[in-house]
């Protein structure tokens, strides 16, 4: 198993640090559902960032990943939605929550053929949502223009929650060594555009 | 010069540099936390001095005093007193130095602040080192009350007096100790048991000990959101210590339910994290 290196290490904490900053400020001002949808988002970024820091990359082992990997996107796309669809929320509240559970589940309960599809459904939507809106928003002259830099990450994102949904599912795109190794600066970038992104709300 | 830097590099080791800065972080966060005139630039700088030096010379004489048990365990038998490099009286005199600069600064900037230095000191190296350490597994309360100490004190100088929200900063405190000493009770308990010093793995075995880890932690988590709470802590922040408080529930109910030796050191890195990182929110929420 790859070591976390001190470069991996730096990257992990300003990626935990960024997400921290978006806890603490990044969201004041929004609706409720969007403050605690991005809470959770950011949160089990930063969480996941300092347990990687703590136990390494071994941590990836642990079957909770995929529903960590899942839980970023959903709860960021969730975010999106509250502010910007508010009309659609709670019918995207419930394609969460639902998503959430069946991806934790159909891994243990369905064959896996059901638990990848499931899998690539619910990152599919979410990730779409955190790509698409916000430079849909922006092309619209309804955001700023630089409020892209949100669906730039998120693409970000997403690609980093594939690769470790597949990874964690026995069917990597990628070898593990690479995954590993692109993992923090994935995150860091990642954690920098929404930050960035963020600043234009 | 030469000679005067291997000296300071030595001294330097006896106060046990990390676990000094994290209590000295906690004091200040504690007086910060009070929004008093923090930016009261001579009085910042005078708790922390004080602070620095009481609990210095605390683990100082803590140190001179165990020196017999450091000898026996692999993990202390290379510290400088036990080489050779320090003599125990030079030690003693520094601890002792150290312990009434400090105490007696504190006292002189404030009775209560003082009398609250003053304790911390007196639980440590009184009850916790010479009286109770080599007795009984539970020596690690009165360690955890004098952990609790410096932040209690930090604070009761900001506001004039011990409040709920002081006593809740302390007993966060108080709580996190036993994750400290318990790990590192676990992770060498082979030393403990050459060196005969009655620990909770060896009292009470391995798996009670890291429940009892488990549930210090939550105890921890409970104390510093309602401390943080009473502080009136924004919600930004406070959004952050719930998530933060969120890890170390989880860490602790996976050392409860699986325990493991790699689990449970994961968790007393994550405790010593989460402890540093809500007493910096603290001192930053006073800017």
């Amino acid at each position: 198993m790859k070591k976390v290196s001190t470069l991996d290490r730096i990257l992990l904490i300003l990626t935990a640090l960024l997400a921290a900053h978006q806890v603490v400020i990044g969201i004041d001002g929004l609706s409720s559902i969007a403050v605690m949808s991005f809470t959770v988002a950011f949160g089990v970024l930063l969480l996941a960032c300092l347990l990687l820091v703590i136990f390494g990359f071994e941590i990836l082992d642990s079957s909770l990943v995929l529903i960590v990997s899942t839980i970023i996107p959903v709860s960021l796309s969730l975010g999106l939605v509250a502010e910007h669809l508010p009309n659609i929320t709670r019918g995207y509240l419930v394609f969460s929550i639902c998503g959430v559970v069946a991806v934790a589940t159909t891994r243990y309960i369905a064959p896996r053929r059901i638990a990848t599809l499931v899998l690539i459904v619910v990152h599919g939507v979410a990730g779409l949502i955190i790509f698409s809106s916000p430079i849909i928003l922006s092309l619209r002259s309804e955001m700023p223009v630089g409020y892209a830099l949100v669906g730039v990450g998120g693409a970000l994102m997403g690609l980093g929650g594939l690769l470790l949904a597949f990874l964690k599912t026995g069917r990597p795109i990628l070898p593990r060594e690479t995954i590993l190794s692109s993992l923090p600066i994935l995150l860091f970038f990642t954690a920098s555009l929404f930050t960035a992104g963020f600043l234009f709300v | 010069m030469d000679i005067l830097r291997k000296k300071l590099r030595s001294y330097w080791s006896l106060i046990k540099s990390l676990q000094t800065t994290l209590l000295l972080i906690t004091g200040l966060a504690g007086f910060m936390s009070s929004r008093c005139p923090w930016l009261n630039l001579s009085t910042t700088l005078a708790v922390a001095g004080s602070l620095f030096l009481a609990i210095s010379g605390s683990t100082i004489l803590n140190m001179w005093y165990d020196r017999d048990i450091d000898a026996k365990m692999k993990r202390t038998c290379k510290r400088p007193l036990i080489t050779g490099k320090i003599s125990p009286r030079e030690v003693l005199i520094l601890g002792i130095a150290l312990s009434v600069l400090g105490v007696g600064w504190a006292l002189s900037m404030d009775l209560l602040y003082g009398t609250l230095v003053f304790a911390g000191l007196f639980f440590d190296v009184l009850i916790y080192t010479i009286w109770l350490k080599r007795r009984t597994a539970w020596s690690i309360v009165w360690g955890g009350l004098a952990g609790g100490m410096p932040v209690l004190a930090g604070r009761a100088l900001g506001v004039g007096t011990i409040d709920w929200v002081g006593i809740m900063l302390a007993m966060a405190v108080l709580f996190w100790i036993p994750t400290h000493i318990l790990t590192f009770s676990l992770r060498y308990r082979a030393d403990y048991e050459q060196a005969g010093i009655p620990t909770f793995p060896s009292t009470y075995g391995a798996k009670t000990t890291r429940r009892v880890i488990a549930i210090s932690s939550v105890l921890a988590s409970i104390s510093m959101a309602l401390g943080s709470l009473g502080v009136g802590m924004t919600i930004g922040y406070m959004r952050l210590i719930i998530v933060l408080s969120a890890g170390l529930l989880m860490l602790a109910a996976g050392t409860f339910m699986r325990p493991s030796d790699r689990l449970n050191f994961g968790l007393f890195k994550y405790a010593s994290l989460y402890m540093l990182s809500i007493m910096l929110l603290l001192a930053a929420e006073a800017f």
